[in-house]
């Protein structure tokens, strides 16, 4: 009997492969084209309307294609407000979008959630304490620097706590990320205790997540990290592939696993870290994105880190467009909007996760 | 190609080619034949604070099928995990491909064994072909290579049909030949097998049994756990039977599988009879009902 020998003449695989990668491709390139669709319109619309022919001739303008200078209240509008938040909603989406892919990828659990090893909590530490006691020593990267240091701290502690012998088991990981939490929710509270007035108005405005702060510096401010991390990011697409199978069958076929998560965990407190640092908490964007985009065209890395950073993008973009727009002249906190249509898509995930699995074991 | 003359990228090969595959910089494995292709001496293995192997020798060659038998908690899976390097040994020494275990790096240990282990999970819902596909990750092989690796071992393993399922939607059966797959594509000279058949029904353990004869035949060599001792005497080309962390007995099945050792080791009477037709041993516990 040669089974080996039995040949290649029945359903060709490579075409199945060929049909999602096919569907893959396509959401990506509409994802792409999207962006820039969507762009003008954000720049259009807002307390002071701009038309969409202005916006794209003001921009060609100043890219020196012809186009016009706009009057001088427009192009203020534009050039110092709506475009340095236009575009710290892409970084920031972006970030949040990439890293709740990569996170979930690492823990094998689809329901990991950038939030939920501390990162989030744990850079608003570092943000509180620098609002609370009036920090100012780096200018108006203060806020931003003392974010992303604590947040790092903050990720590399919950990792070395919850190793043991030179293994991370995602229970642990996931529970020690719950004690992180709280302990830094206490920390927060504490600060908020000490704070003047002002500068308790000013925190609690930076935790419901907002972008209406957004500037030119705090863009440059976030851009090294964000670009970084998104940059690195698909490099590790293939092994987070392999990882799924779990992390013996993944070292089986050659992953050093113990190295792919440290570096993971860095480029995911690098992305989070960055995004909170200038915008607060805005929850779910994470969690919602590479789901969504997994059930449209499978979990393949090399499809959903790209895409998801696209799509993130896009989300954050459109959120802050309607945050700000929806009850003009005041603003809702884009967090507070996140975490609305967001929470209840976590509800439905976790029952059609536990359905699945037949309850929590 | 196009009208144009051009070449178009296609989406597969964009994807692959977008996709920074990290192909490993090592040279492929060529087994020596006279040399065993894993071996463990004098090997002594803990779990956590009981010690679950107490020097424990054995060596597979090249073109043989080596299989672990014994009763439960004997130490076959723990020797199974050290021969893949997966758990260092606390004493003595495992050698794969003639080099200390320990002084290899996972993609170079990818390219020189393949391992099966008890259950297959998996955390999102890959497409059986993409799991099978998986295999060939540590391999620097053209995509036409990779394509007729899968559909090949897809094939062999009858998994073809159902290419295109998440592997989540499987029964337990079908998972495990899809494992199996993904392991014969990986094409690993050596291949560590944790109870291959546990899942599978008669006409797939057969299935499986017979595609170890063949890798065998092709210059292969395979360890693989077993707990019907009847496939273990058919298709195995030496047993070593373990008992309480020792080895008990290594040979040809037909020296191993006495009635008086087997009733003994297994703490149950058990009869060993021939086959009136093929002579091959059949070994039943002995029952009166």
């Amino acid at each position: 009997m040669t089974v080996l020998e039995k040949t290649v003449d029945e359903t060709s695989p490579p075409a199945v492969e060929g049909r999602r990668r096919g569907s893959a491709w396509l959401l990506t390139v509409f994802l792409a084209a999207a962006l820039p669709a969507l762009v003008p319109v954000a720049a259009s619309l807002g307390a002071y309307p701009v038309p969409v022919g202005d916006v794209l001739g003001s921009v060609l303008h100043h890219l020196g294609l012809g186009g016009r200078e706009l009057d001088r209240v427009a192009e203020s509008v534009l050039w110092n407000v709506r475009f340095p938040r236009i575009v710290l909603a892409l970084l920031v989406g972006a970030s949040l979008g990439c890293a709740g892919a990569l996170m979930q990828g690492v823990f094998g659990n689809p329901l990991a959630e950038p939030g939920v090893i501390g990162v989030s909590s744990g850079a608003a530490v570092g943000a509180v304490g620098a609002i609370a006691f009036g920090l100012d020593f780096l200018g108006t990267w203060t806020v931003s620097a003392f974010a992303f240091a604590s947040g790092l701290a903050t990720v590399l502690l919950v990792y070395a706590m919850s190793r043991s012998g030179g293994r991370t088991e995602v229970v642990t990981l996931i529970l020690t990320g719950i004690a992180v939490n709280a302990f830094a929710g206490a920390l927060i509270g504490l600060f908020l205790f000490f704070a003047d007035t002002a500068a308790v108005n000013q925190i609690t405005f930076w935790q419901l997540g907002s972008l209406s702060q957004a500037t030119w510096p705090k863009v440059l401010a976030v851009l090294p990290c964000a670009a970084i991390g998104l940059t690195v990011a698909p490099l590790y697409a293939r092994r987070l592939d392999l990882l799924s199978l779990g992390e013996r069958p993944a070292r089986h076929l050659g992953v050093e696993v113990e190295r792919l998560r440290i570096a993971l965990i860095l480029v995911i407190a690098l992305l989070t870290a960055a995004a909170v640092s200038v915008s607060g908490i805005i929850g779910f964007v994470g969690l919602v994105v590479p789901h969504l985009l997994r059930m449209a065209a499978g979990p393949g890395h090399r499809f959903l880190i790209p895409a998801s950073a696209l799509l993130g993008a896009l989300v954050l973009l459109a959120a802050d467009l309607t945050a700000r727009t929806i009850a003009a002249p005041a603003e809702l906190p884009l967090g507070v909007l996140t975490a609305l249509l967001g929470s209840p898509f976590f509800f439905w995930l976790l029952r059609r996760t536990r359905r699945r699995q037949g309850g929590w074991a | 190609m196009s009208p144009f003359g051009l070449r178009l990228a296609s989406p597969h090969t964009f994807f692959r080619r977008n996709g920074a595959r990290p192909r490993p910089r090592v040279a492929p494995a060529v087994p020596n034949p006279s040399h065993p292709l894993a071996e463990a001496e004098a090997l002594h293995m803990s779990l956590g604070p009981r010690e679950v192997l107490h020097g424990v020798d054995v060596a597979v060659r090249p073109g043989e099928i080596l299989a672990l038998v014994g009763p439960n908690g004997a130490g076959k899976s723990t020797l199974l995990g050290a021969l893949a390097a997966d758990l260092a040994p606390t004493r003595g020494t495992v050698r794969i491909h003639g080099r200390p275990a320990t002084e290899w790096t996972a993609p170079e240990l990818a390219l020189r064994r393949a391992v099966l282990p008890q259950s297959a999970t998996l955390a999102f819902p890959f497409t059986v072909e993409e799991v099978v596909r998986m295999g060939r990750a540590p391999h620097a092989s053209s995509p036409a290579e990779d394509d007729l690796a899968v559909v090949q071992a897809m094939s062999a393993t009858e998994v073809t049909p159902f290419a295109r399922r998440p592997f989540s939607a499987l029964s337990g059966g079908e998972r495990a030949r899809v494992a199996l797959a993904r392991l014969l594509a990986q094409q690993a000279p050596l291949l560590l097998l944790d109870e291959p058949t546990a899942a599978l029904d008669l006409r797939h353990q057969e299935l499986v049994l017979r595609l170890c004869r063949e890798r065998a035949r092709q210059g292969d060599g395979v360890v693989v756990v077993l707990h019907d001792l009847g496939l273990a005497a058919a298709y195995a080309h030496r047993v070593a039977m373990l008992c309480a962390g020792r080895v008990e007995a290594e040979g040809p099945p037909t020296e191993v599988f006495t009635e008086a050792r087997l009733s003994e080791v297994y703490d149950q009477p058990v009869e060993v009879v021939r086959h009136p037709r093929t002579d091959a041993l059949l070994i039943t516990p002995k029952r009166n009902l």
